[in-house]
């Protein structure tokens, strides 16, 4: 029987039951992957973001590098860290798709705090250093607070970007969701293929969901209501 | 005190911002720093807590020149206002308030008590208020919050960068008389940035007049008006300064010179209370249909009555 044909809406619930346990571990493995590459991504975009604010020559060049590492194909992007890693014996796996992905979360992330901080009001900017703030006091009580909304954007840009290009991670052994998507195509399961699809899709949508959420209770009523 | 010595400013290669500027702001004085928009006011003000840095010169803060003093201490211990308040949109009015006690460390029941003086200085409810955002404020009562917001640490000076510039006029008559009033009570030492000739003539003790970054007069109103140093500030304060002068002089004044003419038993249909400037006591005479007014004290009685020819005989006395 040629599984291509003939599928039908049952077929995919019916893998979804079956493979409950299968499909559960699979999307563990893409949280843990695309969580931990958010994480280190937010850690280096957030504060080099606010840096490049200070140092407009840098700002250009960092943007335009995070701009092309974007336009790299992402299986491309993924193939050329084999090689990379290899040399650390770390050419399949985890390693380079973690890597990989955070490369990817760079350009939102980056982009965002970097214009998010450099539009804050300047008045407000002004009135902050003038009533005797330091720099970190005027980042952390005023110019990040006030700017939360526009840098969550890029962040959760990045989140769902990078759980749909964490099915490629599938491809170079670090497992995930993308594994559904992978092994349905080479062994002709259609149903395994839109699983996989459906699978990323409500991953995606609810991180969105979440950090939507998140993003409500931290930022303040004065700024989300102006 | 705030102090200038020999202030100059360069933008660039050879742009003179602030040209040689020397004057000195007495402890409670109000300087108003007037004069068309480029004029360098706003840049002399920046100087005195650093936002700006000074090319040439120095500037003392009680006797302290600026320069030898840590830049983030010294704007704790100087007010600021800015024209559009510069209010913390992610902060309710509280911590706004209390933003620089915060920084300096107070304890919660210093802070307490010092919001709830604050808010009461200005005529708003501490407790109304508290949890409440600037952009559900009106630009006045934003505007008192900046205010209030500098005065929080109880800096011994304050500077104002067109701080009422924003708002329209009737509401910005009202909170210029209320911070004149919160000024009689704390006597800070404030410099006053403003482009209206009206505002510096009723805000200020001094005038400080510029000009393409050089101090054209720095005066009182009253000698500004009266004794203009050359045609600029001629031209600037206006044909009109005599009248203008008028609303620095009140009947008070006016009584220390001259007597008011006696009322027997003659009704005026306008009366004026003593403590009225000279400049609405002539608008009244003006609209009167005796050409006349009757002055009243502050027991509502009729002390006298004014006319349009003692005020001209004042007002040539004065200019003598």
């Amino acid at each position: 029987m040629n599984r291509n044909e003939g599928y039908t809406i049952t077929d995919v619930y019916e893998y979804f039951q079956d493979n409950m346990d299968f499909i559960l571990e699979l999307t563990v493995q893409h949280i843990n992957l695309v969580g931990l590459a958010i994480i280190v991504a937010i850690l280096i975009g957030v504060p080099l973001g606010i840096y490049l604010t200070t140092n407009e020559s840098l700002a250009g060049t960092v943007l335009n590098v995070a701009s092309v590492i974007m336009t790299i194909p992402s299986i491309a992007l993924f193939g050329l860290m084999i090689p990379i890693f290899s040399l650390i014996n770390q050419g399949i796996g985890f390693v380079p798709a973690f890597v990989a992905l955070v490369l990817y979360s760079q350009l939102p992330i980056i982009r965002n705090t970097y214009t998010a901080i450099n539009n804050v009001n300047p008045e407000i900017r002004d009135a902050a250093m003038g009533i005797g703030m330091s720099t970190a006091q005027r980042l952390l009580k005023v110019e990040i607070p006030n700017t939360l909304p526009v840098i969550m954007a890029g962040i959760r840009t990045a989140v769902v970007l990078n759980i749909g290009i964490g099915v490629i991670a599938a491809f170079i052994g670090a497992g995930g969701l993308g594994i559904l998507i992978a092994q349905g195509i080479t062994r002709g399961h259609t149903d395994m293929v839109i699983a996989g699809a459906i699978a990323i899709s409500i991953l995606g949508i609810s991180a969105d969901l979440i950090l939507r959420l998140l993003q409500r209770i931290f930022t303040s009523k004065g700024v989300s209501a102006q | 005190m705030i102090e200038y010595n020999e202030v100059t400013k360069v933008f660039g290669k050879d742009v003179r911002a602030v040209d040689n500027v020397s004057f000195k702001v007495e402890s409670g004085d109000i300087v108003v720093l007037l004069g068309p928009s480029g004029c360098g006011k706003t840049t002399l003000l920046r100087m005195v807590n650093r936002l700006e840095s000074i090319t040439e010169g120095n500037i003392l803060v009680n006797n302290q020149r600026i320069a030898d003093l840590n830049e983030i201490e010294l704007r704790r211990e100087i007010g600021y206002v800015i024209q559009s308040n510069g209010l913390f949109p992610n902060m309710t009015i509280e911590q706004n308030v209390t933003i620089v006690p915060n920084l300096l460390g107070w304890d919660k029941e210093k802070k307490e008590e010092r919001y709830q003086y604050l808010m009461n200085l200005v005529g708003m409810d501490p407790d109304d208020y508290r949890k409440r955002y600037p952009h559900e404020l009106s630009g006045g009562q934003q505007q008192r919050i900046g205010v209030i917001r500098a005065l929080a640490a109880d800096p011994p000076a304050m500077l104002m960068d067109e701080p009422f510039g924003a708002l329209d006029p009737i509401i910005r008559e009202k909170v210029q008389d209320e911070f004149l009033a919160i000024q009689r009570e704390l006597h800070k030492t404030v410099l006053f940035v403003s482009h209206d000739i009206n505002e510096a003539i009723k805000m200020g003790d001094k005038i400080a007049l510029l000009r393409d970054g050089k101090l054209m007069q720095y005066d009182t109103p009253a000698n500004i008006l009266q004794n203009p140093a050359n045609d600029f500030v001629a031209q600037f304060v206006g044909q009109d300064r005599t009248i203008k002068s008028l609303s620095i002089h009140y009947i008070e004044d006016l009584m220390k010179h001259k007597q008011l003419n006696e009322t027997t038993d003659q009704k005026f249909s306008k009366q004026v209370p003593v403590n009225m400037n000279l400049r609405d006591a002539l608008g009244n005479i003006l609209e009167s249909d005796e050409k006349e007014v009757a002055v009243t004290d502050e027991n509502q009685k009729v002390i006298g009555s004014i006319d349009f020819s003692l005020i001209s005989q004042y007002v040539s006395e004065l200019s003598q």
